[in-house]
């Protein structure tokens, strides 16, 4: 019987029926489903590495130690776990390995859109690409048998609309796991000059042997149609294509690297224009007009953002859609925000009042950076806070006692200690706050070595953050409730002045994580309230304002009886209702 | 309805349960024999943002997503919500609409105002625009966050779906505890439709 799946529930899928007993991933969105479905099969080891480094290499270990293994991550998981990728597709593996990138064109999740079957060419190792659930189950199972075949990791590429469409599946049957033995190969596995050497020959090989495979494997197929038009695509832009141009000649590419040459050529001889089809960057097209073929591309279609089918109609002249309605009033933007309760609220708002220099980070808390809250100068990429407060002390153009770093948890855990030990060891001054809400907040509450519960939930070793924190040599460490808006600004108004490193873990967990108080309840006396607003750019759900009678009010409806808003009112309007 | 295929918008804020509402929705659509397909936001716009899940049916289905002027009914869980996507309604498209205000940030901040005519400048515009108040036959049902399944009531009403197979995919899909409420607010919501329509 066939059922809906999202894409990433299907690839979790495919990889057991592929007999896969190992799979490691760090959260991100749009990946983060894959590996907290998959550990829940059966005869599966799941795991929640602390970063995508660290999944990778546990996935090469499990590969070489002969399991079939998956790894999954987001598009700017890959960077950080570039450094083993590379020379893991040198090694090549035992037990099959399938690294799932997911990307996210569009941005819908991500500080960036990089398109990574960029990485197929520069790393070297095959792409593949589904488009719909159902090839994305087919597909990862025979990844892990072309890995195996060609002594490879694969990399099996996404993008958000696969990863969160539901299309109709059809289970197959789990294949009967089966550990590969072990053996010892140093030349194989032991990376020096001398052995790599001699890899670096096998992966040239393997790569002409790929490419003769692309040329005869199902993934790619011709559909022949309407000649007088020809296009090349992949994965859910073939959706779109079909979609909007029915009748035309396709040539769907599953194996997105290495192409296949001579199928292309055989496509392009066989229409009159041909056009390649492809979100963000141009790689398809580059590599066949670097064959002297005649393809049209990216003069017709943006690098930007996710494409649709009504793009490709208006760029491609296919079926056009009705005009809808247009509204011609300006509808405000609805920007995410923090929830009610959100223990990062009341530290932004402190952060923005004490005019402080905010090295931001990235998870839920980077939501403080929009308005009303306003509060960070910079975010780059995961664990980047402490290292750029680091080198904005070391620029010496603004009062280091002004500079913060701002870091959740996860985020900590992730890539903020070896900044923190560069503080340390060169001897900076920052002060840095953890947000510490004991889950990944943002890509949906997963747990982490900081949370004491492992990816099944069970219970796990706590990692000590105040003595990991110490062991660095960090002197100054404390923990505060940011709930308490007054604690809060003078344990940071004091740490800012200590010249040495400090470190403020201010915890609380996440509101979506505890029951709301049913015991109390917050009430505005109409009396005492001025209509100044304060309350308002703290940015809650939970309190409004009435412009008609210049009042804030609650609303008990999402209120959870935090009290930051009433900690942020001079004038004591906001109280406390017990009972 | 052979060839013929259905798109369907559900739009609200982060938080409101569109997810579920499409999740039901599609399940019925494949218990009709269909072949669907949906498409889900996940991530940061959960967090209060706005979200939109895209329901599409028919005998075969291409696109996840719905093309602008491409949707049958807009399914709008809040007022401005429905305003944002109504570019994506077909001429003769039919939008419902759950009579209830979230106000974004730059409202709650002050920058801009609330427009509170949104719905009745809708109707205006769209000969098929109907609504109601969910939130409340939900807070009357047992609670508030079964207003989406209220509107999976009035959505099965306007699709004609079968009232025993929408009440299986509710069955399936909604937490044990929470059942009785929400087959209550299904059946509500069902009600509403036959009156008004
Ligand atoms: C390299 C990389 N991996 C994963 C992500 C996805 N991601 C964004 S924020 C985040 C962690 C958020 O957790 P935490 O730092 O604890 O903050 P919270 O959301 O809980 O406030 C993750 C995993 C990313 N942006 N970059
Ligand atoms: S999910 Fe938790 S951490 Fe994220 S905004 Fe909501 S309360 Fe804050
Ligand atoms: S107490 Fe104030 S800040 Fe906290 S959730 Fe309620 S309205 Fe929001």
């Amino acid at each position: 019987m066939k059922r809906l799946m999202i894409g990433n529930d299907a690839i979790a899928r495919g990889a057991y029926e592929a007999g896969v007993t190992v799979a490691t991933a760090y959260p991100g969105t749009p990946s983060t489903e894959i590996v907290s479905t998959l550990a829940h099969y059966p005869g599966v080891y799941g795991e929640w590495a602390p970063n995508e480094k660290v999944a990778l290499e546990v996935g090469a270990g499990a590969s070489i130690g002969g399991a079939r293994t998956l790894v999954a991550m987001k598009h700017v998981g890959v960077n950080v776990a570039a450094d083993p990728l590379y020379t893991f597709v040198y090694t090549g593996v035992n037990g099959g390995m399938v690294i799932v990138s997911a990307d996210d064109p569009g941005m819908h999740s991500s500080q960036n859109e990089q398109d990574n079957r960029g990485y197929g060419r520069f790393a070297k190792l095959p792409v593949i690409e589904p488009a719909d659930s159902q090839e994305a189950l087919d597909f990862t199972r025979l990844a892990f048998d072309i890995s195996e075949e060609f002594d490879t990791p694969v990399m099996l590429r996404i993008t958000t609309r696969l990863a969160h469409s539901q299309t109709l599946v059809e289970e197959g049957e789990p294949k009967q796991a089966k550990l590969k033995e072990y053996k010892k190969d140093a030349p194989k596995y032991v990376m020096l000059p001398g052995f790599a050497r001699g890899r670096h020959v096998a992966v040239e090989k393997r790569l002409e042997g790929l490419k003769e495979y692309s040329n005869k494997t199902d993934l790619n197929q011709i559909e022949w149609g309407d000649r007088r038009l020809g296009v090349i695509t992949s994965g859910v832009c073939y959706q779109y294509v079909r979609e909007v141009m029915p009748d035309i000649s396709v040539l769907k590419l599953g194996m997105v690297n290495p192409l296949p040459d001579k199928l292309i050529r055989e496509f392009a001889q066989g229409v009159e224009r041909l056009v390649v089809v492809e979100e963000l960057e141009p790689v398809i097209e580059e590599q066949v007009k670097s064959w002297g073929i005649a393809v049209e591309g990216k003069e017709h279609f943006t690098l930007l953002g996710e494409y649709s089918p009504e793009y490709l109609a208006e760029r491609l002249g296919g079926v056009a859609q009705a005009q809808g309605y247009g509204l011609d009033k300006e509808i405000p933007p609805r920007p995410p925000l923090m929830c009610p309760g959100c223990p990062h609220r009341g530290v932004f708002h402190t952060l923005k009042r004490m005019r402080l220099k905010v090295m931001g980070d990235i998870g839920c808390y980077t939501l403080g950076a929009l308005s009303p809250l306003d509060g960070m100068d910079a975010c780059v990429c995961m664990g980047a806070s402490i290292g750029m407060a680091m080198g904005m002390e070391k620029a010496e153009g603004v009062d280091p006692s002004k500079i913060v770093a701002v870091i959740g948890d996860s985020t900590f855990v992730h890539s903020g200690i070896t900044p923190l030990i560069d503080v340390v060891y060169n001897q900076g001054t920052s002060t840095v706050i953890i947000l510490d809400n004991s889950t990944t907040a943002m890509t949906g509450h997963q747990d982490h070595p900081a949370t004491g519960l492992n990816i099944m939930k069970e219970p796990a070793p706590k990692l000590d953050l105040e003595a990991l924190i110490r062991a660095i040599g960090v002197n100054h460490v404390r923990v505060v409730d940011p709930l308490q808006l007054d604690e809060l600004r003078s344990a940071l108004e004091e740490e800012l002045q200590r010249r040495e490193p400090s470190v403020i873990i201010a915890r609380r967990p996440c509101a979506l994580l505890v029951k709301p108080p049913t015991d109390k309840q917050m009430v505005i006396e109409d009396d005492l309230c001025t209509g100044c607003k304060l309350c308002i750019r703290i940015g809650c759900t939970g309190i409004y304002f009435i412009e008609d009678e210049k009042l804030a009010a609650i609303n008990p409806t999402t209120c959870v009886s935090c009290e930051v808003c009433a900690q942020v009112c001079t004038f004591d309007a906001i109280k406390i209702v017990e009972g | 309805m052979a060839g013929k295929v259905m798109n369907i918008l559900i739009v609200g804020v982060g938080g409101q349960g569109t997810l579920l509402t499409s999740r039901i929705l599609a399940q019925v659509a494949v218990d009709l024999g269909y072949d669907v397909k949906v498409s889900e936001i996940h991530g940061m716009a959960q967090r209060g943002g706005s979200v939109v899940s895209q329901v599409r049916y028919g005998e075969k289905i291409y696109s996840p997503i719905i093309s602008k002027g491409g949707a049958d009914i807009i399914l709008a869980f809040e007022k401005l919500e429905a305003a944002r996507w109504l570019d994506y309604l077909k001429p003769d498209g039919m939008v419902i609409i759950n009579d209830d205000r979230v106000d974004p940030l730059p409202v709650m901040s002050g920058k801009v105002k609330y427009p509170d005519d949104i719905d009745q400048r809708i109707a205006q515009m769209v000969e098929k625009t109907m609504v109601v108040d969910a939130s409340s036959i939900a807070v009357e049902c047992g609670n508030v966050r079964a207003a989406n399944v209220v509107m999976v009531g009035l959505l099965a009403g306007a699709m004609g779906f079968p009232e025993e197979e929408v009440e299986k995919a509710i069955r399936a899909m909604v937490p044990p505890k929470a059942l009785d409420i929400n087959l209550k607010a299904f059946k509500e919501g069902h009600n509403l439709y036959s009156n008004i329509a």
